[in-house]
């Protein structure tokens, strides 16, 4: 081992957001997930946040082909993958560009001087080509220019392999600085690459020289001469792992379905960003998982409702587009009160939108975006993990109340990761399907089965084919109350309109009471939240807080029916702030059920709340 | 006689006692007097009570339009769904119930319109369904409007002029998706509809049968040509496995010249019965050509038009491979542990 050029010194740091760009196929992602790993493992909290363009290989250099990885991780609690970044690492000058304005002031660039190079330059859009890394344009930041390429090159010199096979460990070489930088040990991404490369010796080799020529870079170059140290967080006691939204959802399908004792059909047609959970589920097929690629959306939505008519758990998600084709089924579906799981992983709308962007758009969509009176229960995830608790959820109420269920996830938590501490499978839930005994032939009357006989909580019983004495005929048509017959008389389609929508509203009565998540129980201000801007509204109540504000914030898990207590609850506060990531239509929810004068603060840009904007959109309503 | 807890119960039902289950349920039949879905009702009841199958465990699931009342008229489950889309609900409940017999019941709109895109799905993935595609040529449901399989010119309420429309060739279609069992039969020949579907139920694949079915109201006689007593022996052809292509009372034959069909005669000083094609349902070549034989029967020298069961595969089902890999999975893995599953591959502990 070398000694040190200079002694180093190690700073103390609370939490730090740091934000890898490059090009799509500079192995962003990769670089991003294990230096996430590598914390929580470590014991940090961690967010993150990965933004990937829609193009699987968009142009070279150019800004349209930026891949970005932003990860929060401290020795506090983290709730979002941070508004702004203390560390940009960039490979090349479209990736500088794209992202300079998430930078906060003061902070570090480390730049790839090889992606700077006059094509680069011109593709990123720079005007005559001036290098941004040297034209004194960044003296604001603390600017670190590092040959990655040359340096790799070089650290691999005498490997067999060819120089574009070389250049691809690049990611590599800056994942081992940045793990020298902040003071990480290389341990678990080599343990990663013997996994992924064990067949290909040389590529292996070739991966492991560039980690630790990186890190061992940081120890020895003059020009660094600070390490940072994050101290692990104090996250309760307990084994954890790392998982995303979209994991989150098909684990949470898979225990749901497990804790009914069904097997699993999930009918779906790919689509971004809702196609991990088809990746994540047919992996599982040891579960009686059944994974079904329909030629289009509505074929997977309608295997799913005959697997679940066959008495499996049907499940279909998609995004917003692939939903709205689902539509008319998912009218069958409420007609025929059978359990479905309809899963909107929600991206960038209208029409094809933004495919690898978020939004909360999908709201109204999935609240009344059917023809006839067709209200379904709709239930929306707010983090990474909170997909699998109410993924679950879902699965609950769908099989003991006979009835779909929307979930709401978006773009932002399906690709987002968090530290998770699993729980055990012995205290989840057993969950009891509406099913009915067969009739056997020696049974003392045999009277008419009546597939519509309403339980007092309005659910029908579940009959399945193949059971003796309960044959029946079910459809989309307008039914008789309890035969289930073809019925077009007046007043039975009123009293079966009423019925199936106090079936749906007795769903209430299941929840847990409403709680605040953080505040006093009444006050100023009430911050109204739903999905994906939990972290960023979390962060800002917490810090308005602790100014001394009179602020609290909820976060609404069940969109449809509300939650009985949340009425009361608006009305302890002066002035009810609602974020979201539409024009308001949770506002408008809100405004139209409870009569409260809700004012928004809407984003819609494809990308997650800061949580510095909530602070003071609410700063400026406690003016007012 | 059973006795539960001492309570003496009645004996089983006297039809089910004598070996005969009624199928039939107790909703009043509403198709047009006259219409031909009747007869399809009657045999597939006839064919039901005599395969000893349970009613318990017999599923139909049907499209919208007329045709697709069919479910409502059986004491089975039965399952309407929405316009075009019954392939796709037998497809979930087949990979999950494997143990079921599932029937399907679709009209040429339902299945070859709105629907068009399924069939040809459900097809290729060959799910072990009975599909009995009734085809009217015209749409009945909403009262007479021209569909996929009207003839070019035909004058319906919504084509006044006649259509433009070229019809789809259902059975060609059909082969063209690789269907494995692939019939044709008529609502006028009870005995051979019956023949034909039960060949269908024994199939193990999605079986189509196309039925031609006469809509006495908006489409009276579409068919007439193939069913009336003068012209059927003229224009039809009923083909045999292992037979020779005959028709006319066995007077003209149907004889390959290469790829090429062609009528010959077959009496005395004719084309003998060996040198005519012989049918060969295995045989995916010549059903191409067989469904190709789709004359406009209107037109002078028209083909005749063939019935009965054009082509059998065995390629294995859809659900057999399905659980073929659930199996193994099990088997390779063990069956699923939950805890396992939440514990993913990499854990850190704290504390």
């Amino acid at each position: 081992m070398e000694t040190p050029v200079k002694t180093k010194t190690v700073e103390q740091r609370q939490n730090v957001v740091i934000l890898f760009a490059g090009d799509s196929g500079d192995g962003i992602q990769l670089t991003g997930a294990q230096f996430t790993d590598t914390n929580a493992l470590f014991g940090n909290d961690v967010s993150t946040f990965p933004n990937f363009p829609a193009e699987i290989r968009a142009p070279q250099g150019t800004l349209a082909g930026v891949s970005g990885y932003q990860l929060h991780f401290g020795s506090v609690e983290i709730f979002t993958p941070g508004d702004q970044c203390d560390v940009l690492v960039v490979m090349n000058a479209a990736a500088l560009k794209a992202n300079l304005n998430k930078l906060k002031k003061g902070g570090t660039i480390i730049a790839n001087t090889d992606g700077f190079d006059k094509k680069n330059l011109r593709l990123a859009g720079f005007i005559d080509e001036v290098d941004p890394l040297t034209d004194g344009s960044l003296a604001n930041f603390h600017l670190h220019s590092v040959d990655v390429t040359k340096l790799t090159r070089t650290a691999l010199e005498g490997t067999t392999l060819g120089m574009k096979e070389k250049d691809r460990c690049k990611n590599m070489f800056v994942l081992g600085f940045i793990n020298w930088m902040y003071s990480r040990e290389n341990a678990l991404t080599e343990g990663f690459l013997r996994k992924k490369f064990s067949k290909k010796p040389d590529v292996l080799d070739a991966n492991l020289k560039a980690l630790i020529a990186g890190y061992n870079y940081g120890e020895t170059s003059e020009t660094f001469t600070t390490r940072f140290e994050v101290k692990a967080a104090p996250m309760p006691k307990g084994t954890y792992r790392s998982i995303t939204g979209n994991q989150g959802t098909a684990l949470g399908l898979i225990a749901g379905a497990q804790k009914a004792k069904l097997d699993l059909f999930y009918g779906s047609y790919p689509i971004t960003p809702a196609s991990d959970i088809l990746h994540e589920l047919s992996r599982h097929k040891n579960f009686g998982v059944l994974t079904f690629q329909a030629e289009d959306e509505i074929a997977a939505i309608g295997s799913a409702i005959g697997a679940s008519y066959g008495g499996a758990l049907g499940v279909t998600a998609s995004s917003g587009p692939g939903i709205a084709l689902k539509t008319e089924a998912m009218g069958l579906a409420f007609m025929l009160e059978i359990p479905l799981v309809i899963v909107n992983v929600q991206r960038g709308g209208p029409s094809t939108g933004l495919p690898t962007r978020t939004e909360q758009a999908d709201l109204w969509q999935a609240v009344h975006g059917r023809n006839g009176e067709a209200p379904i229960p709709v239930i929306a995830a707010s983090t990474p993990i909170d997909c699998f608790d109410m993924a679950f959820e879902a699965v609950q109420i769908a099989l003991e109340h006979m009835t779909p269920v929307i979930l709401l996830t978006d773009g932002y938590i399906a690709n987002g990761s968090e530290p998770w501490r699993f729980p055990a499978a012995k205290d989840l839930p057993e969950i009891k399907p509406n099913f009915i005994p067969s009739v056997t032939s020696g049974s003392a009357e045999t009277k008419p089965f009546l597939p519509y006989q309403r339980d007092e909580r309005g659910v029908r019983p579940w009959a399945l084919p193949g059971q003796a004495g309960l044959q029946h005929r079910i459809g989309g048509i307008e039914k008789q109350d309890k035969t289930g017959n073809i019925s077009y008389d007046p007043a039975n389609h009123e009293l079966m309109v009423r019925l199936r929508a106090e079936k749906v509203a007795k769903i209430a009565d299941r929840y847990k009471p409403i709680r605040l998540d953080s505040g006093p129980e009444q006050g100023e201000l009430l911050i109204v939240g739903w999905g994906s801007t939990y972290g960023a509204i979390r962060t800002a109540a917490l810090q308005l807080q602790g100014e001394g504000q009179s602020v609290a914030h909820v976060h609404i898990r069940h969109l449809f029916p509300f939650n009985k207590g949340l009425g009361p609850l608006l009305k302890k506060y002066k002035k009810v702030l609602v974020p979201e990531m539409n024009s308001g239509q949770m506002r408008q929810l809100l405004r139209a059920e409870f009569l409260v004068d809700a004012q928004g603060l809407n984003k819609i840009q494809g990308m997650p709340f800061t949580s510095e904007v909530i602070r003071a959109a609410a700063l400026n309503l406690l003016k007012q | 006689m059973s006795t539960t807890n001492g309570i003496s119960t009645p004996p089983v039902t006297p039809s089910a006692a004598e070996g005969k289950v009624d199928f039939s349920s107790d909703q009043e039949v509403r198709w047009c007097p006259g219409c031909g879905d009747y007869s399809i009702l009657k045999q597939v009841q006839t064919l039901l009570e005599q395969s000893g199958k349970k009613k318990e465990e017999v599923v139909f699931i049907s499209g919208i339009g007329c045709s697709s009342r069919f479910p409502y008229y059986l004491d089975t489950y039965g399952l309407h769904s929405i316009h075009g889309r019954a392939p796709a609900l037998v497809s979930g409940l087949r990979s999950v119930r494997p143990d079921l017999s599932v029937w399907m019941i679709t009209g040429d709109g339902d299945a070859l319109s709105i629907g068009g895109n399924h069939i040809i799905h459900l097809l290729r993935r060959n799910l072990d369904v009975n599909v009995l595609l009734f085809n009217n040529e015209i749409y009945g449901l909403t009262k007479g409007q021209y569909s996929p399989t009207s003839p070019e010119g035909a004058v319906t309420r919504s084509t006044p002029m006649g259509s433009t429309d070229h019809p789809f060739n259902p059975l060609a279609l059909v082969k063209g998706a690789d269907a494995t069992f692939i019939a044709r039969s008529m609502d006028r020949d009870p005995k051979h509809m019956r023949e034909v579907l039960a060949r269908a139920d024994a199939h193990r694949g999605t079986s189509l049968v196309e039925i031609y079915q006469n809509c006495n109201v908006f489409n009276d006689g579409a068919f007439e040509v193939f069913t009336e007593k003068a012209s059927k022996a003229g224009h039809t052809i009923f083909v045999e496995h292992g037979k020779p292509l005959v028709f006319a009372n066995g007077t003209r034959g149907i004889k390959l010249n290469g790829m090429t069909p062609v009528v010959v005669d077959t009496y005395a000083g004719g084309t003998s019965l060996e040198d005519l094609w012989i049918h060969d349902e295995r045989d995916s070549f010549k059903a191409s050509i067989l469904v190709r034989l789709f004359d406009d029967p209107r037109q002078e020298g028209a083909m005749p038009r063939p019935f009965g069961v054009f082509y059998v595969n065995d390629r294995a089902t859809h659900e057999s491979k399905l659980s073929a890999q659930v199996a193994l999975a099990k088997e390779r893995k063990g069956p699923g542990d939950l805890d396992a599953l939440l514990k993913g591959e990499h854990t850190w502990t704290i504390g």
